[in-house]
């Protein structure tokens, strides 16, 4: 299991426009991809393509969230994903 | 040739073929388990290919939308294939329920989480609402709720227009409203009036035509034929020519005989305030502040309230900016204000009376509204909606007074505001009449109901008496306070003629209206005005109220209206 923290650049947090381009990558990285907040228990990590858990899960500007994937490309994907967490997605 | 005789709501003559509106969905019952013969696997695939074409439809329409509504397509063309709500939706299939019911209630839960999350979240429990009927309807094999998407302009036709059908309605692609229900106070009226699009109303049967038919409507008269021949398409030609001319208004609303009522606009925030400002409006006659509580489930916060009237003002430097405080109830339910058991809530608790269930929102918003006054150059009244007694107009004043506000006034919408207009006009500084709601209350007939649309006219003699009687109280209070007219009525270009004549003093309407009611008011001198209204005062049905004064005004038949 591979983990990545990121802490949420977006200035309206993980809503709306980010949660939609976040969750469109998530789902075409080829590996199932959870997201939770920090601190919060592993089991409880939602799935990072769904747009609705990302809506859900309330991670606000400055949140900080652990990404977590098993597998080939893992890595690759985890380290993707954490870049656009903190890219402010609402200037893109 | 089929005619079908309806109300006429908003003027113009076209010809199109039609569209109708897809029924509201039925939910599918509770308990629906699998058809036999259907197993968990054939559902499930069942589910995922709807729930495909249902994105693939949205991110067409995404494709082609404006920005503003392109980012909200995209994000609910997400959620239709969403893993969250798919999986729960496979998993009640799993356990025996039928597809249109899992995904029915696994979408109720995730909508009733982002509810709980409250703002900007609970805002988007509506887009999963969409996406799951959408879905439920891709199942089943029937058209999609909601405003029909097409690449060819058509005339809408439903059974009635809710609020929320104007967020979607594209006024490039639907060139006519027609409904079976509502009457000439629905939304329907309302939406067809400031989008400038011709309307008919209660034209019962007009649902049962098949898609495709070709019509001609003529949203004056209130009439509309199938198989329109050729003089039917001379008169459509004919209109689309006049009404260049009848979009422009010069900003001076004037009898002929130079007697001036200014003609000011009805708006429900600064993007209407700053078209209204274009299109010539002398000021704002009625600013719907509710507007900006609507969807909300708590009381937006003072510097938000400031944010959204400044704009308004600053549209209007030197104007007049007549606003109306919070008018929630009835037909505009507000979750932290209004009580939605009441079993009949256009006589509830509504506008004023709120302030006695739920205090000191509206002694909050008046220092809002005296906050964004202070900083700007519009010239602010303040009124209160369904005021009823002087008292409540004594009231409504001293808090005025307290929040600095220093025009108070009131809506004549109750019939006994109007019949005591006198002693309450003693209390506050001006009257507008609400010509929808006055109508709707002295006729005791509910406004959306399409069966009750003739009642429902204000037209209606008995409406034009308390129209009468308002302006008189006024008169005899004896320091000259003006009394507008804030309603559709005013709209309406006959009808302002006769409201100019009963003596009302200035006319508020949908910044559309503002051209063709000055281009008609400007050829009457006010003493014609005044005959006109005392014909229309005495027929005896609102037909004949209406038909007598159009007869005195040949420019109407000239200009098509």
């Amino acid at each position: 299991m591979s983990e990545r923290k990121a802490t949420v650049a977006s200035s309206s947090g993980l809503h709306a426009r980010p949660a939609s381009l976040f969750a469109a990558a998530a789902g075409e990285v080829g590996v199932e991809v959870t997201i939770a907040m920090d601190g919060a228990p592993a089991e409880d990590a939602m799935d990072a393509s769904s747009i609705l858990s990302l809506m859900t899960l309330g991670a606000e500007h400055g949140s900080v969230v652990v990404l977590r994937a098993e597998g080939d490309g893992a890595d690759a994907a985890l380290d993707k994903l954490a870049a656009m967490l903190e890219t402010d997605l609402d200037a893109v | 040739m089929q005619s079908f005789p309806g109300v006429g709501v908003s003027p113009g003559r076209i010809t199109g073929t039609i569209k109708q509106m897809p029924r509201p969905l039925a939910e599918p019952p509770a308990g629906e388990k699998l058809a036999a013969g259907t197993d968990a696997a054939t559902a499930t695939a069942a589910l995922q290919t709807a729930s495909k074409a249902v994105q693939a439809e949205l991110q067409a329409r995404a494709a082609t939308a404006r920005a503003d509504a392109k980012a909200v397509l995209e994000a609910t063309a997400l959620m239709a294939v969403d893993p969250m709500l798919i999986k729960s939706a496979v998993k009640l299939v799993n356990a025996g329920t039928s597809a249109e019911r899992a995904v029915w209630e696994a979408a109720e839960a995730v909508a009733a989480m982002l509810v709980n999350l409250g703002g900007y979240m609970a805002e988007r429990a509506t887009d999963v609402l969409d996406v799951r009927a959408r879905i439920v309807a891709s199942l089943r094999g029937v058209p999609a709720p909601g405003i029909p998407s097409s690449d060819q302009p058509f005339i809408l036709v439903a059974e009635d227009l809710a609020p929320a059908d104007t967020a979607t309605l594209d006024p490039e692609k639907v060139t006519a409203l027609l409904t079976a229900g509502g009457g000439p106070q629905s939304h329907t009226a309302i939406i067809a009036r400031s989008l400038g699009l011709p309307a008919v109303v209660a034209a019962v049967g007009i649902d049962q035509l098949p898609d495709g038919t070709e019509v001609y409507v003529d949203g004056a008269a209130g009439t509309i034929t199938t198989q329109p021949g050729e003089a039917e398409r001379a008169a459509a030609a004919a209109w689309a020519a006049n009404s260049s001319l009848l979009s422009v208004f010069d900003g001076n609303g004037t009898t002929a005989d130079g007697h001036l009522v200014p003609l000011l606009a009805n708006v429900g925030g600064a993007a209407d305030a700053v078209k209204a400002a274009a299109a010539g409006a002398q000021g704002v006659g009625l600013l719907r502040t509710e507007f900006c509580f609507l969807e909300r489930d708590t009381e937006p916060s003072r510097e938000e309230q400031v944010a959204a009237y400044r704009g308004v003002f600053d549209a209007f430097p030197g104007k007049k900016v007549v606003l109306r405080t919070l008018d929630a109830g009835a037909d505009k339910p507000l979750p932290f204000l209004t009580d939605a058991t009441e079993p009949n809530p256009a006589l509830g608790v509504r506008g004023y009376r709120t302030d006695t269930s739920s205090p000191g929102v509206l002694e909050r918003q008046l220092a809002a509204v005296a906050e964004a006054a202070g900083g700007s150059e519009a010239d602010v009244w303040v009124m209160a909606p369904m005021i009823s007694t002087p008292a409540e107009a004594a009231d409504f004043a001293a808090m005025c007074t307290a929040a600095g506000l220093k025009v108070p006034g009131v809506m004549v919408e109750v019939p006994s505001a109007a019949v005591t207009s006198e002693s309450i006009l003693r209390e506050v500084a001006f009257a507008s009449l609400g010509t929808n709601d006055l109508t709707q209350y002295t006729m005791a007939a509910d406004r959306q109901l399409g069966p009750l649309a003739a009642l429902n006219n204000p037209w209606q003699p008995a409406v034009l008496q308390l129209v009468r009687l308002t302006v008189a109280g006024a008169l005899a209070e004896g320091s000259g306070k003006p009394v507008g007219v804030c309603g559709e009525a005013a709209a309406d270009p006959a009808l302002a003629v006769v409201l100019v004549g009963l003596g009302v003093s200035t006319l508020s309407m949908t910044a559309r209206s503002l051209a063709a009611v000055g281009a008609v008011l400007a050829t009457v001198t006010l003493k014609e005005a005044q005959e006109i209204a005392t014909l229309a005062l005495s027929a005896n049905s609102p037909a004949q109220a209406k038909d007598w004064a159009r007869e005195k005004l040949p420019i109407l038949a000239k200009l098509g209206l």
